[in-house]
């Protein structure tokens, strides 16, 4: 008698036993996971995209700027994060024959210039002195907000450059430069006044690793698309436009970022290595000397997408063992279960569907939780379900971009232009 | 007492220049015409090359369709023109507003100093056609010309039936920057100076013009069209203009670049780019065309409309269509597909201030070509005055003001006493004028003081040769294959001449390099080029109507080859001649 009372009490004592141990590896593996939403110090995300060229022959350059601008928006940096300066019109431009669009893509598969299109600064007013104020904050009081960089020390900053340019210096508009040693001292001006947490820097222009040599603030990572004597060339002339509409290094950064989702977890060594010399021509270059972080621990979606630290479930998810609490939470959720179907992120720009023809994987993180509750939250949703306002409707065409030529033999080097 | 410098060496080295002075000379003027014929030979030759890379000149396609619209509108335009003898303009107008342009007149009239009889008219009279295409999405701030220059004799219908064409065609695009002016003259120069004179709002040659109705903005470029028949074997471009003024050479370059993508054979002087440079006919055949190009720009005559703009400062050229024998025949669609290119890059350039670096078939970068050192005479130690040269220089440089003004001015007066229409008075007036200044050493001693005529000659030559040397280097700055010209034939001869030594043999090289025999010798010269030669009796009277031509072309269009030769360069050459028969 007391020996079956015995096997029983241990029975439950070892079935309770493992139940608790289970309980608490599965909140520590929900505490992980929560961990990763804070495994970055930043907490907002900023961006300022600069086009330095004018006239209607530099289309390229505002392709570029435009086409970095929309791969931004769709992870999640919204228009009030993002400086967008672009020296010239070239939808507007008489010389377009196709108004109102600027396509990226040769036989106009690609419009990047949508319908929602933000420009903070534009025409004359992108100058150095414009964009050196941004960076550092020193605006007057009238200027919009849509002005200015309203970053804060927990802010990682995307900057992104093209144009002309040359050993150390980057032209504006025909009429001025900035140096690198500007660029630089500017940097250090942010990080004295701590306007960011972490800066990535990326510049497609002619010997555009000459621009991050002086860099000497910390928290700075930088890409460029040419060393110091090399040209960085444009990628493929549309005839029917009748001028070059993408910049080598930026269209194949542009084809890499397609494949970026705001969930990736594709980081920055990734990112180094797109566009190599047999591509590009021109050698790509990167520094990282600065950088606290080893690089393949920076996640693409740290700089180019937005911090997400809201995730819609609909169940609460209580991080302590209270279990009085739990039980009236389960009793008002249950009431609440039957009627809400889990809420799904939608697909944000079916760019993805367009370029790669890739089929849509929805994948569902579940765990079990004490109350044996299904928390579900999908990370990918089939499109179509609730679209975002961040959706081009103008997409023409489909046809599959793979067939682009690659190979830089099939260019004849004189058709191709320079960004010297 | 040098402070700076050390006199004594500088002694030295002034004294060696002065005793090496003859053989410097020589050896300077030697290099100066064989580097000028280099020109034409590897490596000094460059090929032809877009120097403004960032315009994309050759990426668009190009579409024109409007071959057999454009054969219909110049049928229709050879009828009408046959019917009233003169240049349709109500067709015309009614053409041009079908297609779509805003239409303008313009009329004109000018009475010649006197008669033209290479092209038979007097007193001119004519009216100009222009239809503007305003560009659809841009400010009228700018604009491009095609003009198709219609005189009486030339037939240029299928150039008027390309540019209808054309203007229907860019009509339905959108993406102009610029306005297109479609332009028709009549009279050909003429009307196109009347043209320009009223678009820019002055008056130079004394032209009257009714004011311009509408404008479209500061010109960029022009282009001139003459076609006289329905197929065309090659294209000829020429781009030398009034007073030997050249167009950016980057739209010629553009040109050849369309041509080259469009299959058409485009040449140049008439002659095509050769291929063959290893062996030395192609160098050969570029220096052909080299001394074809110095001879059309130093003779200063606008050839072709384009020479009327480049004094405004708007680049443009002309093309000829040729019909030769040969086996490819290009019809109008082709010449409109480079057009059509060729239009939509013109409108897209913005900066246009490039250096005037010549191609292949033509010259090499501006240089001056062998003008001496004047010869460095120390003033004979007698003290001749300078008051005494006073005499030969007022003298010659009268008989060049007479040479100026009196053969227009005295036409009646000849007319009346000899049996000789006005025009050959004139000539013959010029001639007898430049013939008397021969006359005139025998004339001026008996002006001279006892004493100033036994060195004096020294000084005069002194004088003549700085003379010479600043008219050389100011035309050299201006035209430089005038300055070259004159340059490597007066120069050598007006070194040479003094008085003493054999007179007869420096006399006839004097007369031969005077400036009414060089022009006899390049008539000749340029015919040769053109495998075309010429007997005494054609090139006397080539010759004759030259000169006619030259004179009228200053009072027409405001050419500066007669003054400066009648007022310059004949008086120098003048003073030489005294130099020579000086006793």
């Amino acid at each position: 008698m007391a020996a079956t009372y015995v096997l029983k009490h241990s029975a439950t004592t070892l079935a309770a036993f493992l139940f608790l141990s289970f309980v608490s590896s599965a909140a520590s593996h929900i505490e992980d996971q929560a961990e990763q939403f804070f495994r970055s110090g930043h907490t907002n995300n900023w961006a300022v995209l600069v086009c330095t060229s004018r006239f209607w022959f530099n289309y390229r350059h505002v392709a570029n700027t435009l086409s970095v601008y929309r791969s931004v928006k769709r992870l999640g940096i919204p228009d009030s994060h993002i400086v967008l300066m672009l020296a010239d019109d070239m939808a507007c431009n008489p010389r377009n024959p196709k108004p109102a669009t600027v396509f990226s893509h040769k036989n106009m598969e690609l419009n990047v210039y949508g319908d929602d299109v933000e420009v903070d600064y534009r025409s004359y007013e992108v100058t150095v002195e414009n964009f050196l104020r941004v960076l550092t904050g020193r605006i007057p009081p009238s200027t919009p907000r849509s002005k200015r960089l309203l970053s804060d020390d927990r802010s990682n900053i995307l900057i992104y450059m093209t144009g002309h340019g040359g050993n150390g210096f980057l032209k504006f508009q025909d009429s001025e430069e900035i140096t690198n040693i500007e660029l630089a001292d500017a940097f250090e001006q942010m990080w004295q006044k701590r306007r960011y947490n972490e800066l990535l820097f990326i510049i497609d222009t002619c010997q555009g690793a000459s621009m991050y040599e002086r860099f000497y603030s910390p928290n700075i990572m930088a890409l460029a698309s040419s060393q110091v004597g090399e040209d960085s060339l444009s990628h493929q002339p549309d005839p029917a436009i009748g001028v070059h509409l993408m910049d080598r290094y930026t269209f194949y950064v542009l084809e890499f970022l397609e494949e970026i989702n705001p969930a990736s977890q594709t980081n920055m060594n990734d990112l180094f290595q797109v566009c190599p010399k047999s591509l590009c021509v021109s050698t790509p270059g990167h520094r990282t000397d600065l950088f606290k972080r080893d690089p393949k621990n920076v996640l693409i979606t740290d700089f180019f997408g937005s911090v997400r630290k809201v995730e819609i479930t609909t169940e609460t998810m209580s991080l302590q063992q209270d279990s009085e609490i739990m039980e009236s939470s389960y009793k008002e959720d249950q009431m609440d279960e039957e009627l809400m179907e889990p809420l799904k992120y939608a697909e944000q720009l079916p760019v993805a569907q367009i370029i790669h023809q890739s089929s849509i994987i929805a994948v569902e993180v579940c765990s079990w939780e004490t109350t044996a509750r299904a928390v579900c939250f999908s990370l990918w949703s089939s499109p179509g379900h609730r679209q975002s306002e961040w959706e081009m409707h103008d997409w023409q065409g489909g046809q599959d971009s793979r067939s682009l030529p690659r190979s830089p033999s099939q260019l004849a080097m004189s058709d191709l232009r320079d960004d010297c | 007492m040098g402070l700076l410098s050390d006199p004594v060496r500088r002694r030295a080295l002034a004294r060696l220049v002065l005793r090496l002075n003859a053989p410097l000379c020589l050896l300077s003027y030697v290099a100066g015409i064989a580097w000028f014929l280099a020109l034409a030979f590897p490596p000094l030759t460059q090929r032809t090359y877009m120097s403004e890379n960032a315009m994309g000149s050759t990426m668009v396609e190009e579409q024109f369709v409007g071959g057999d619209r454009a054969r219909m509108f110049a049928r229709d335009f050879a009828a009408y023109r046959r019917k009233s003898g003169a240049l349709p303009v109500a067709w015309l107008e009614r053409t041009m507003r079908s297609v779509g342009l805003e239409v303008y007149t313009q009329s004109f009239s000018r009475k010649l100093p006197f008669p033209d009889e290479t092209h038979e008219r007097y007193m001119v009279s004519g009216t100009n056609v222009y239809g503007i295409l305003r560009a659809p999405r841009a400010a009228s701030t700018e604009s491009l010309v095609l003009t198709v220059p219609c005189g009486p004799d030339s037939t240029n219908s299928q150039a008027v039936g390309l540019l209808l064409a054309l203007a229907a065609h860019f009509r339905g695009q959108i993406y102009w920057a610029k306005d297109i002016i479609f332009l028709l003259t009549e009279h050909d120069l003429l009307g196109t100076e009347a043209w320009l004179e009223a678009y820019h709002d002055i008056n130079v040659t004394g032209m009257q013009s009714s004011s311009l109705q509408g404008r479209a903005g500061a010109i960029q470029a022009a282009v001139a069209l003459e076609l006289s028949s329905d197929v065309v074997t090659s294209l000829d471009v020429i781009v030398e203009g009034l007073n030997g003024q050249l167009p950016n050479l980057d739209l010629l370059n553009l040109f050849q670049t369309f041509c080259q993508k469009g299959g058409l054979l485009c040449t140049l002087q008439g002659k095509l780019q050769s291929q063959d440079w290893t062996s030395l006919d192609g160098p050969l055949q570029g220096l052909q065309t080299l001394l074809l190009m110095v001879l059309r720009q130093a003779s200063g005559r606008p050839h072709g409309p384009h020479g009327l703009f480049l004094r405004y400062g708007v680049e443009a050229l002309t093309l000829r269509g040729i019909n030769s024998f040969r086996q490819y025949k290009y019809d109008l669609v082709a010449v409109g597909k480079s057009h059509h290119t060729f239009y939509g890059i013109l409108d897209a350039y913005h900066a246009l201030e490039l250096w005037m670096q010549l191609h292949e078939t033509g010259m090499g970068p501006e240089e001056d070509g062998g003008s001496p050192r004047p010869s460095t005479f120390l003033l004979p130690s007698q003290g001749v005055g300078l008051a005494s040269l006073v005499a030969p220089l007022l003298i010659s440089q009268a008989v060049g003001l007479a040479l100026y003004i009196l053969p227009v001015m005295g036409q009646h007066v000849a007319t009346q006493h000899f049996p000789v229409s006005e025009a050959e008075a004139v000539v013959l007036t010029l001639l007898a004028i430049y013939a008397a200044g021969l006359a005139l050493p025998h004339n001026t001693h008996r002006m001279m003081t006892a004493q100033a005529l036994d060195r004096g000659w020294m000084a005069l030559k002194l004088v003549a040769l700085i003379y010479l040397a600043l008219q050389l280097g100011c035309i050299i700055l201006t035209n430089f294959s005038l300055g070259f010209l004159l340059a490597a034939t007066m120069v050598p001869t007006a070194v040479l001449t003094k008085p003493h030594g054999p007179r007869p043999l420096y006399a006839a090289l004097l007369v031969l390099t005077s400036p009414a025999a060089m022009l006899l010798g390049s008539l000749f010269l340029w015919r040769e080029l053109q495998e075309m030669p010429l007997s005494l009796a054609e090139g006397w009277q080539l010759f004759l109507s030259a000169l006619a031509q030259g004179v009228l072309e200053h009072h027409t269009y405001g050419s500066l080859l007669f003054p400066l030769l009648a007022l310059g360069l004949y008086p120098c050459w003048l003073l030489f001649w005294n130099v020579l028969f000086w006793k």
